[in-house]
């Protein structure tokens, strides 16, 4: 004899609210998720921040221009080479500063090494998200990272907090076993780009995660600000570079890449695009780069700069999209007020929508393919 | 694209009140729109001239006024940067309207400003700190507040100033 239930009476399920994080290996920091679950779907999601906030706007009008320099390396310390020059294109820019021929090319190689570096490791990172237990990617990712990382070690004399951009040029010229290494090691990253589109793109566990997840369309994404790979992986080619042709972007040669799915995978994709046309621009301006100063400002006087009273809004595009920086100057050797426009926060701001009916492993995925630094997210 | 002058006639004829000022000898192109005119400005910006990314949102304590920045640029139209300022003479309860439902980016950075500057954003559906946390006092980037050193015990009353062992 069998029991018949009516149709009517569904089965009753009631949500749950977890948090993930603040200490979780997938939130890549301190950052917390409040879910709300029925079963295993999210129903909803609120970011909570300020786990790493060290109050860098505040201190930072307490010190001088040019001691505010090593706070931008440890915004998003993934880059430091990018935050540095997006505060010296700021500082530039409001005190009308200007750039010797010579620095505006180191500027662009190490800053496209940057960008090579990050994009690889949010891919990295990304796979490590999806699980990839044997780290393989990431592993292989740090590798590369560490080639790069040599280089700007070279000229900067430290790997991760560089504070070797500064406001009129750089702090000193490359050395003679720069250029040498630079040239090996373009093609070597060329190759190493081509692996893992070769490992990774067409793995079909990879597409099953990744595909159609975390949709985010372009009238929303710009309406959120949202910059970076992430605007440009739902279709709007939308790259600072291009559009403000800032430092010397306007003398090179490239391509802007666009995917119109706006999900994990076209971010993915993105990011490898991305990445192969840093290393043209890099071919370009080794070629280029001319002999000649590198700095229009020495130490003693950047030290003691006063710029004008007035204000100025600077950005670029940073590996991960928009920074930018709003000083404001009463005239004394110190900011009257520093603000940073910070690329990750912005970012975020879709989240919740982008994770809404996914599974909470999604969620994993789609926080790893909008690649964020909490020490960009806080500050 | 439009030039400066299209966008200051446009928007003088649209809203005779709301211009107040252009500054003179910025870097930037600025415009200073009065408080309670600027939901109906965003959206006009936002709609008809077609400033649709709102980059940054930001304020700054002057000693007689707060001053809510916003940088805005046009992403399918092109347009390059627009300055808005919106000045708050009332330094002991300032407000200004909130922008989330014409860009979603002033979400965070709203928030942002309540809780560092203390400027209320009328229409905030969710507006408490997103930095500091619940039950802190004061708002840290004003320019009169206190810079000082914590102890451990102010920050945390549970630790103990000698460890057991």
């Amino acid at each position: 004899m069998s029991v018949q239930i009516p149709p009517t009476e569904r089965l009753r399920t009631d949500t749950i609210q977890i948090n993930m994080g603040p200490h979780h290996p997938s939130t890549h920091g301190v950052f917390r998720m409040v879910l709300t679950l029925d079963g295993e779907t999210v129903v909803d999601l609120e970011p909570r921040f300020g786990y790493l906030h060290r109050g860098i706007e505040k201190t930072a009008e307490e010190r001088t221009y040019v001691q505010n320099v090593p706070f931008t390396d440890r915004l998003d310390y993934i880059c430091g080479i990018t935050n540095n020059w997006a505060y010296a294109l700021a500082l530039e820019k409001l005190a009308g500063i200007e750039v010797p021929e010579r620095a505006e090319y180191i500027r662009v190689i190490l800053g496209e090494l940057t960008r090579v570096m990050n994009h690889m490791l949010a891919i990295g990172f990304l796979w490590n998200d999806l699980g990839a237990t044997t780290f393989t990617p990431v592993v292989y990712a740090f590798r590369e990272r560490e080639r790069i990382l040599d280089l700007i070690e070279m000229a900067a004399g430290s790997r991760m907090m560089p504070s070797y951009i500064r406001a009129g040029g750089v702090v000193a010229d490359l050395p003679e076993e720069f250029m040498p290494r630079l040239q090996k090691l373009v093609p070597h990253l060329k190759r190493f780009i081509d692996e893992m589109d070769t490992m990774l793109t067409k793995n079909e566990i990879f597409r099953a995660r990744a595909v159609g997840v975390g949709v985010l369309k372009a009238k929303d994404a710009i309406n959120a600000g949202v910059s970076g790979p992430v605007l440009r992986a739902s279709g709007v080619p939308y790259d600072i570079r291009k559009v403000d042709s800032y430092s010397i972007y306007d003398r090179f040669d490239f391509e802007v890449p666009v995917h119109t799915a706006g999900d994990v995978y076209a971010r993915y994709l993105q990011r490898l695009a991305e990445a192969r046309q840093s290393l043209r621009i890099i071919e370009q301006a080794m070629r280029d780069i001319p002999e000649g100063p590198v700095t229009s400002l020495p130490y003693k006087q950047l030290s003691r700069l006063k710029p004008p009273k007035g204000e100025a809004y600077g950005r670029i595009e940073s590996p991960k999209g928009e920074l930018g920086f709003y000083l404001v100057s009463d005239g004394s050797n110190k900011p009257y007020r520093f603000r940073i426009r910070s690329t990750s926060l912005l970012n975020l701001t879709l989240l919740r929508e982008m994770c809404i009916g996914h599974k909470v492993a999604d969620v994993v995925t789609i926080l790893g393919s909008i690649d964020i630094t909490l020490g960009d997210v806080d500050r | 694209m439009l030039t400066h002058e299209e966008i200051l006639s446009r928007l003088r004829e649209r809203f005779p009140e709301a211009v107040l000022d252009v500054p003179e000898g910025m870097i930037d192109f600025t415009i200073v729109i009065a408080p309670q005119a600027w939901h109906d400005v965003a959206l006009f910006l936002r709609d008809e001239l077609g400033y649709d990314f709102l980059t940054n949102v930001t304020a700054v304590d002057w000693p007689d006024r707060f001053e809510v920045v916003y940088h805005l640029y046009g992403v399918q139209a092109g347009h390059p940067l627009l300055t808005i300022k919106l000045p708050v003479t009332d330094k002991e309860n300032p407000v200004v309207p909130s922008v989330v439902d014409v860009w979603r980016s002033a979400d965070f950075q709203e928030r942002e400003e309540y809780d560092l500057m203390g400027i209320r954003f009328e229409g905030h559906p969710n507006l408490k700190r997103i930095m500091m946390w619940e039950g802190y006092e004061g708002h840290p980037l004003r320019k009169d507040f206190q810079n000082r050193t914590y102890s451990y015990a102010e920050l945390e009353p549970t630790r103990k100033a000698t460890p057991d062992w």
